[in-house]
């Protein structure tokens, strides 16, 4: 029963091996140009598991100690995982004690294969999910601790790797605007940011920043729905 | 190198991991029986997204001083190149492996 999930399982998880292990790679070097050994990475990778929080608690390691803005910011950036449990819900019923790993290891790529996937009807459908997330938690694990022992032993200044992190955000971030049909959200983001960013300086304008992104969203919230009904009826098919 | 003592490291990584765990598994604790998401949070589940990572995008830019050393100069361009490689082959790792070796060339020949 096994090996036919696992047998089932891992050609789903090839195009995320790729990714993962060039992401987690460059998360580890990026962790060790930052000081850190490759212990970090590899408990960071292991328990948090989900890669754009892990960049982004490098440099909040780097910052001072602000424990309470470090748990808004993870919750923040980690808020999409909601959407991804209530799509779960019923595909996670009666898979037993596999079921809370399933929830702790669903990160984005997890959870769209094992979203998207129709699971033959032989194969058992708890194995299945439980490979898929053993797999992807493994490439990644393995690649940032990798990244972390080899980052020490690279000849060439690392030092602008943190870049990697700006990068994946920027793809990220373009993805999501070719994507959506109304771009207010990703500007209420830029711009909010960046004026917070200039009244309140780089250590302190994430919370107001955070709140200040909420607080609009809940303002327009009439507006938004209006305009997303109407672009709808223009583009049905989109 | 990080100012924080072990303990403080700790309990910002330890942040970091109970953020992401209740994300993950209240949804599973909250809605036991089938009951219907509210329409809030439906809505902001929709809309968030694109402002976090707008902001994700000023904040890897925080320390970059626009007044004074390279001006942000590198940066702006390592941007450009990754949104220009992004929007031309829709590739994510191409994307991010060239404006980073990009930013990293400059740097080095700065």
């Amino acid at each position: 029963m096994k090996r036919r999930a696992l047998k089932a399982a891992f050609p789903r998880t090839i195009p995320i091996m790729t990714g993962f292990i060039f992401l987690g790679m460059a998360y580890g070097i990026y962790m060790n140009a930052s000081g850190f050994s490759f212990i970090y990475p590899f408990f960071m990778s292991m328990l948090i598991f989900g890669g754009s929080l892990e960049f982004v608690c490098v440099e909040m390691l780097l910052s001072p100690f602000a424990p309470v803005q470090v748990l808004i910011m993870a919750v923040m950036i980690q808020a999409r995982h909601l959407f991804y449990g209530l799509s779960m819900l019923d595909k996670f019923k009666g898979l037993g004690w596999k079921k809370y790993y399933l929830i702790f290891g669903m990160c984005d790529e997890t959870f769209s294969v094992n979203y998207t996937s129709e699971i033959p009807e032989d194969v058992d459908r708890g194995w299945f999910y439980f490979f898929v997330t053993l797999l992807n938690q493994f490439y990644w694990v393995a690649s940032a601790t990798i990244g972390g022992i080899i980052g020490s032993l690279l000849k060439f200044d690392t030092s602008g790797i943190s870049f990697v992190m700006t990068a994946m955000f920027v793809v990220i971030f373009l993805d999501q605007w070719m994507k959506e049909k109304i771009h207010v959200s990703s500007m209420i983001g830029i711009l909010v940011s960046l004026v917070c960013l200039i009244l309140f300086g780089a250590d302190s304008f994430m919370i107001p920043t955070m709140i200040l992104i909420v607080l609009l969203l809940t303002v327009l919230r009439k507006w938004l729905e209006q305009c997303a009904k109407l672009k709808e009826k223009e583009e049905p098919t989109k | 190198m990080s100012s924080m003592t072990l303990a403080q490291q700790i309990i910002t990584i330890g942040m970091c991991i109970l953020g992401t765990m209740a994300t993950r598994y209240l949804p599973f604790f909250i809605f036991k029986e089938n009951k219907k998401t509210p329409e809030y949070i439906q809505y902001l589940g929709k809309f968030l997204p694109s402002a976090v990572f707008g902001m994700l995008v000023i904040y890897c830019l925080k320390n970059v001083e626009v007044l004074h050393g390279t001006h942000g100069i590198p940066e702006g361009i390592s941007i450009l190149v990754t949104a220009v490689l992004h929007i031309w082959k829709k590739n994510m790792f191409l994307s991010i492996a060239g404006g980073t070796i990009c930013y990293m060339l400059i740097l080095y020949f700065l």
